[in-house]
């Protein structure tokens, strides 16, 4: 596996007899970021945990690149009270860090001043921006993002964006993103994914709005000028998800 | 030095105390209270069969702990039952057979309750190696086993995408947990340890900012409780398992009390005054 990080080939997940995702392919290579959009329950938190190897696929074939270092930020954390945890204990969590790559790793999310700061005292978006730290510090190779932003405030949110793009740059990792926020995600993807239980339409963020399957899941009131850049390059396509459209709600 | 009973008493209490105090700390994290009775029930089963096989009590109950935490795997495996009725159910069912084959075998004669409370003026030699070695070796693993365990308590699908193991983490602190329970016995019974590993860990909660931190005061103050406790139950002549845990609780009760807040309103009182 030359710079593919991640590769997902044709997967699907089945529990209690009902298909969570099915026939979702995907690559993640070195120094790209791949959007997984969709509404709720399309499959996007699954297809993220395949590619992590948590969820081992009931279908198809989930190729992760060994000896690679791996940062998660997951959806939902939540800490219990009677669990006493500090923000710099909580970078620490799977790696011992350096002091000081803690306080670096803080001051790109801009929560240094709140390293010794109990985590339960930390406000919804400051504590997206810890997990965020924490993800960054290990400089990983794979990073997976699930709804980074939320809770976080929209001028935050573009500069975590920033910050998502600056890593990739800084430490060349492939990134695989979840989000819900359309503008501004668009804007600063290389690949997008749109899911709904199965792949309804991918490819480079300006092919995919033109896609009556997007379309139809996000209208087309997004102002363009508003969020996207548009490439030069040609774009590819992958092959549409084997699922019939009658099977969605 | 080990002759006298009551330094062997002191000697297996703080030996005892000094591992709770981590062991407890994650048993609260992770909400396993409910775990660590069951496998306490389940030690009458381990008393009873050690006493009919003529074998030694703390291996013996070891054992079947063991069995009875490898049980829960495979009924959480194999059914959708929440986990606290899959422990009600071993825990009961284990004590029932527990006490019919008390019943079948009636040649035995098992002082229940020194079984269920403890009689740690009785400690020996050997269950002071069986604390002091079984201990050490508990907190090895336990140190070992802490960065996956830990992370893992935090958020187990973080640790498992980021490369640790914590689900052999978890099978290795059950077996842990089984062992301290079995190390336990003969010192504060079955119906007690589960609060020797809980109410340490609570009142260190209330004193402590970070986990190694909880994890260390909470040893301090098991160990602490078992020294007033032992010196207490000799003076008024009181059970010695039930007067530590008595004395935990105060420990932990005075932990409510908003010490920090009136050493540092204090503090800036003088400060205030300097001025």
């Amino acid at each position: 596996m030359n710079n593919d990080l991640v590769e997902l080939n044709n997967c699907g997940v089945l529990r209690n007899h009902k298909w969570l995702v099915r026939g979702v392919s995907l690559k993640v290579s070195q120094g790209e970021i791949v959007t997984l959009i969709g509404p709720n329950g399309s499959g996007k938190s699954t297809t993220a945990k395949m590619s992590l190897d948590i969820l081992k696929p009931d279908e198809g074939t989930n190729n992760i690149k060994k000896g690679m270092r791996i940062s998660y930020v997951p959806q939902k954390i939540s800490i219990d009270w009677s669990l006493p945890l500090r923000a710099i204990d909580f970078v620490n969590l799977v790696k011992k860090h350096k002091t000081s790559e803690i306080n670096d790793a803080l001051s790109i999310t801009g929560i240094k001043h709140l390293i010794y700061e109990d985590v339960r005292n930390l406000s919804g978006g400051e504590f997206q921006r810890l997990l965020m730290a924490r993800a960054i510090a290990k400089e990983p190779h794979f990073l997976v993002l699930d709804e980074p932003v939320q809770g976080v405030d929209y001028p935050g949110e573009i500069a975590l964006y920033k910050t998502i793009q600056e890593i990739v740059k800084k430490i060349n990792c492939g990134i695989l993103l979840i989000s819900h926020n359309l503008h501004v995600v668009m804007s600063q993807t290389d690949y997008v994914i749109c899911l709904n239980g199965h792949v309804c339409c991918s490819g480079a963020p300006n092919t995919v709005i033109k896609e009556p399957e997007y379309i139809k899941l996000f209208g087309k009131n997004i102002d363009p000028t508003l969020a996207f850049y548009q490439h030069d390059h040609d774009h590819e396509h992958l092959p549409d998800g084997s699922i019939d459209d009658s099977k969605k709600d | 030095m080990f002759d006298d009973f009551i330094v062997r008493a002191f000697a297996a209490g703080i030996g005892l105390a000094f591992i709770t105090g981590p062991l407890g700390c994650f048993i609260v994290w992770r909400r396993l209270s409910y775990f660590g009775d069951t496998i306490a029930h389940s030690a009458l089963l381990g008393v009873v069969i050690a006493y009919a096989l003529d074998f030694n009590l703390i291996i013996a109950v070891f054992v079947v702990s063991c069995l009875l935490a490898l049980s829960l795997l495979f009924l959480q495996r194999r059914t959708n039952l929440p986990d606290d009725a899959l422990l009600g159910l071993l825990a009961h069912s284990v004590l029932a057979i527990g006490l019919v084959l008390l019943g079948i075998l009636s040649f035995i004669r098992i002082d229940l309750m020194g079984l269920l409370f403890g009689d740690i003026l009785s400690v020996n030699v050997t269950d002071l190696l069986f604390v002091w070695i079984g201990g050490s070796i508990v907190l090895i693993v336990l140190i070992l086993i802490w960065r996956p365990l830990f992370a893992g308590t935090v958020n187990l699908e973080l640790a498992k995408a980021e490369g640790l193991n914590p689900d052999l983490a978890n099978a290795i602190f059950t077996l842990l947990i089984a062992s301290v329970i079995a190390i336990s016995i003969k010192i504060v019974g079955i119906l007690l340890i589960t609060g020797l590993l809980i109410i340490p860990a609570s009142a260190s909660r209330n004193l402590s900012s970070t986990p190694i931190q909880m994890a260390i005061i909470s040893s301090i103050i098991g160990v602490a409780s078992v020294v007033l406790g032992i010196q207490t139950s000799m003076i008024w002549n009181t059970p010695t398992g039930p007067t530590i845990l008595t004395i935990t609780l105060g420990v932990f009760i005075l932990t409510l009390l908003p010490l920090k807040k009136l050493l540092i309103s204090k503090k800036k009182i003088e400060l205030s005054d300097k001025r």
